[in-house]
């Protein structure tokens, strides 16, 4: 196997703003005193006027980036997944979501994979307080290009887009070639037996499950959803029926997630057997990110057991 | 400040007053108290202060405005109204489901509301980031915002007031409506915001105290607003809650209430009585 090239997706929202700085000038950048972690501390070394430190004060923030939008700008405003979705949930509802306003929350250091900091830093409940916001878009990139094309096309989206990465530096499963499409999953192996549908780190991980279900004589069809909402649904129910069973992967609660969002929209238009693999409605604790992905099942080998699990639900 | 053009607001202001009442007895619901408190310095912003075009009310040139104490909507409504934004008729549907007025003000309903507010300490920041706006674009148009005395209980408020001091927004004007009552009591016995002028002074603003009924002293206060010094400038505008109309008049509870078919009558007489001695008055100069 050849050398894994490793990247942060904080890196890729970096990279993409970056291009942005350079060929949109509408574009603004916020950040809460997180710069160097957010990463977006390169696009302030490059555009200091478009760029601005509101301090540790995400609420404020939050409500600076919606009346930037109102005189006209695309604002990305950022910070950790936990003090941006969860401390000033109800500004990005009332002030940014209500409004429909053209802010992009640019949340790094989402899920278990903060590591050492603890369960205090590790949110795994984002993606379900962000579902809940009419008109909110959702991605969650699975590595350093898609990270980066994901903000490239959400600064071309009109309205409030919810972009979470990681911190963890984690294998870069795309080229040059990648083409983000908006509000389209995408399909990376195919198969027959069992459909995985991962999103975030958990895609590298899905991929790895697959080969080792395929060792064991069962087909897996592997789809990366970038975008949580709005869901792919067309991806997810016509996978679902020709696999006849789903497993989900997320680095996030199983409550109100992707798995959750499969698993309303399935219920609803394809019934079909499915086992969630996410954080199971616990908290995180400290450790090296690695070490807490397995210990709190977020990894191959619990894709590979939830789908040996699926299958035999099947009817 | 020129006598017919103050005798010309305060008949508006009383204007105002009669929509707010009979905005919220159509609705059953609503806040007339902190809604009357504003009605003065609602209507010398759109009365006189503020650049507008009720005929292209999304101009980009215009002042804006933003109601960071939300829950006095029917005040922002009536100016509005009174102003030619919308049909006065509007004000008769409140609240109700057919109809563009919500019970906050919502940006993508309403023509002329610059920015939904209703849940509290929020609009302060969005009036901050349009001024911030409006310096980056080189725009030379000015931001006003008004809170409640109670709102400023919000720690958002103070995040707000830090940053739009550091960056030396002199373009943004706020007021905070000082009629000691919130729903709970009088703001010392809930949680006292007191000193309010020294704690934005603190903070680096201008601060400029005024009775928010008085228009001399309104037109004074936002003329001083007006200088350019490299600071926000705050109005505390010392106001009465339910001001106009006898009984609601320092009575905590008219902050949420609507009035009956009687104390309907009753508001609206008083406020038309007061409505002809101005202009009897006015017809004698």
């Amino acid at each position: 196997m050849a050398d894994i090239i490793t990247k942060a997706t904080r890196i890729g929202y970096a990279e993409g703003l970056l291009y942005l700085g350079e060929t949109d000038e509408k574009v603004l950048v916020m950040d809460a005193d997180l710069a160097g972690a957010t990463q977006t501390a390169k696009f302030k070394q490059k555009h200091p006027d478009r760029f601005f430190d509101c301090g540790i004060a995400e609420q404020n923030m939050m409500g600076i980036a919606a009346g930037l939008s109102l005189s006209g700008y695309t604002v990305f405003a950022s910070s950790f997944a936990m003090f941006a979705a969860g401390r000033a949930f109800e500004q990005i509802r009332n002030s940014i979501g209500y409004p429909h306003l053209n802010v992009k929350i640019g949340a790094t250091h989402a899920g278990i994979s903060v590591g050492e900091d603890g369960a205090s830093h590790q949110c795994n409940e984002d993606i379900a307080l962000m579902r809940s916001i009419p008109g909110m878009t959702i991605i969650n990139p699975a590595d350093a290009v898609e990270a980066k094309a994901a903000t490239i096309a959400a600064a071309k989206h009109e309205g409030p887009v919810y972009l979470r990465f990681g911190r963890l530096a984690v294998p870069v499963l795309f080229d040059r070639s990648y083409q983000f499409e908006w509000g389209k999953g995408q399909v990376l192996t195919e198969g027959s037996d069992v459909a995985i549908f991962a999103t975030g780190l958990m895609v590298n991980e899905a991929l790895m499950a697959a080969e080792q279900l395929k060792n064991e004589g069962i087909s897996a069809r592997v789809v990366n959803l970038h975008t949580i909402k709005p869901l792919d649904e067309e991806l997810v129910v016509t996978a679902a029926r020709e696999c006849g069973c789903v497993v989900t992967a997320e680095e996030h609660s199983v409550l109100g997630g992707l798995g959750s969002a499969v698993c309303e929209t399935l219920s609803e238009q394809c019934p079909t057997p499915v086992v969630r693999v996410g954080v199971e409605d616990v908290y995180g604790r400290s450790g090296p990110a690695v070490e807490l992905l397995h210990m709190y099942g977020l990894d191959a080998a619990r894709i590979v057991e939830a789908s040996k699990k699926v299958v035999t639900l099947k009817r | 400040m020129d006598k017919q053009l103050k005798r010309e607001l305060e008949m508006q202001a009383i204007r105002v007053r009669m929509d707010v009442i009979r905005g919220t007895f159509n609705a059953k619901s609503g806040h007339p108290g902190g809604s009357l408190s504003i009605a003065d310095i609602m209507t010398y912003l759109y009365f006189h202060k503020m650049n507008v075009d009720p005929k292209n009310p999304d101009w980009e040139g215009r002042d804006r405005f933003v109601l960071s104490k939300g829950h006095t909507a029917p005040a922002l409504y009536a100016a509005l109204a009174l102003r030619g934004f919308f049909p006065e008729e509007e004000i008769e549907r409140l609240r109700k489901p057919d109809s563009f007025l919500q019970g906050h003000p919502s940006l993508r309903m309403t023509p002329g509301v610059d920015m939904s507010t209703g849940s509290l300490g929020q609009g302060i920041s969005a009036a901050v980031g349009m001024a911030l706006g409006a310096k980056l674009k080189g725009a030379d148009y000015e931001v006003y915002t008004v809170l409640g005395d109670g709102e400023i209980q919000e720690g958002q408020v103070w995040e707000a007031a830090m940053f739009a001091a550091a960056k030396k927004l002199d373009n943004l004007v706020a007021v905070v409506d000082n009629n000691n009552l919130q729903i709970d009591g009088t703001v010392e016995e809930v949680n006292s915001p007191y000193p309010i002028d020294k704690k934005f002074e603190a903070f680096g603003w201008n601060v400029i105290n005024c009775d928010g009924h008085n228009f001399d002293e309104i037109d004074a206060a936002f003329t001083f607003a007006d200088k350019k010094n490299g600071k926000p400038s705050v109005i505390i505008a010392k106001t009465v809650k339910g001001k106009g109309v006898s009984y609601m008049e320092y009575a905590v509870e008219w902050h949420g209430k609507a009035p009956k078919e009687e104390e309907y009558t009753e508001a609206m007489c008083e406020l038309q009585d007061r409505l002809a001695e101005l202009e009897a008055a006015a017809a004698q100069e």
